[in-house]
């Protein structure tokens, strides 16, 4: 598990397309564990999105990683995957397949959604949840967007966690 | 009339959903203390009890969002009026819900009428 202030593990996780995909040394890298069956990860889903619409140009990466086991949720399987990424439903934000579970265990995810933001050095500066209330679009990822600001403005963001909300993440079993 | 509400402790859902039902029982003039809350622990009882996700609730036996989805522990996607995604039912179905179950067993069947020509 990765605590705020460590260096982050480093992966490379396949897209839909067995495209690699991993931290790059943006300015920020945004990991979102997320999934299509939990109606959290679904609430939030638009405004995950928006953010990486909005930050974009100051080189913002965005990378979606589901690592539900399919096999307790069928809905999660890759098919269903790729089935939203044709449909546009994730925009220009890779969704990555994290098979093994391997990354989501590493970093210590928790639920769908829950938000890691890791710095151009890959240190992990903000981890929790993208705002306060999944039932109301006006928060508008208020935590991540602070987040972001601080870093981009060269700031530690505060808060630098908060407690993530959703779906618990559907572990293979032992 | 009997309200059930059934949960599954792995979704963080069900004090929101617990919450939202007792007002809206209360708005009506109901009892919210006569909720029949059922916890589903496991897979078994979620197949045997018919439980798609949790939260579910029931009015005399009819789900508020009929939606043909396996039996299963998971949490359950409710879409609201607006069309919004969330982890509990519109409050306004809710009401209208309780409100339907209320007026007695002919509009209770005429409820369930409609729902049968939704689901082929």
């Amino acid at each position: 598990m990765t605590a705020i202030g460590e260096i982050a593990p480093a992966f490379g996780l396949p897209d839909t397309l067995g495209k690699q995909h991993g931290p790059a040394h943006a300015p920020a890298t945004v990991l979102v564990f997320t999934c299509n069956h939990c109606p959290y990860a679904l609430a939030w889903h638009d405004r995950m999105l928006a953010v990486a619409r909005d930050y974009a140009d100051r080189g913002v990466q965005v990378l979606a990683i589901n690592p539900n086991d399919a096999t307790r949720k069928p809905k999660d399987s890759i098919e269903h995957m790729r089935h939203r990424v044709e449909a546009g439903e994730l925009g220009d934000v890779p969704y990555l397949r994290d098979e093994t579970q391997s990354v989501a265990r590493s970093y210590g995810a928790q639920t769908t959604p829950d938000v890691f933001v890791l710095d151009s050095a890959g240190v992990l500066r903000y981890r929790g949840a993208l705002d306060a209330d999944y039932s109301d679009p006006a928060q508008n990822a208020a935590w991540l967007r602070s987040a972001l600001d601080a870093m981009l403005d060269g700031r530690t963001p505060d808060p630098a966690q908060t407690p993530p909300v959703g779906c618990s993440i559907k572990w293979r079993d032992a | 009339m009997r309200v059930e509400l059934l949960f599954w402790d792995g979704c963080p859902s069900y004090p929101r959903a617990c919450a939202e039902l007792e007002a809206a029982m209360a708005a009506l003039g109901l009892d919210p203390a006569a909720i029949v809350v059922t916890e589903v622990q496991t897979d078994e009882a979620a197949h045997a009890a018919g439980f798609i996700g949790s939260p579910t609730i029931r009015i005399d036996g009819e789900d508020v969002q009929p939606t043909p989805e396996p039996a299963g522990l998971t949490c359950r996607v409710y879409r609201l009026r607006d069309g919004r995604f969330s982890p509990t039912p519109d409050p306004a179905d809710l009401h209208d819900a309780l409100s339907q179950a209320m007026k007695g067993p002919d509009n209770d069947r005429n409820r369930r009428d409609r729902t049968s020509l939704r689901t082929p």
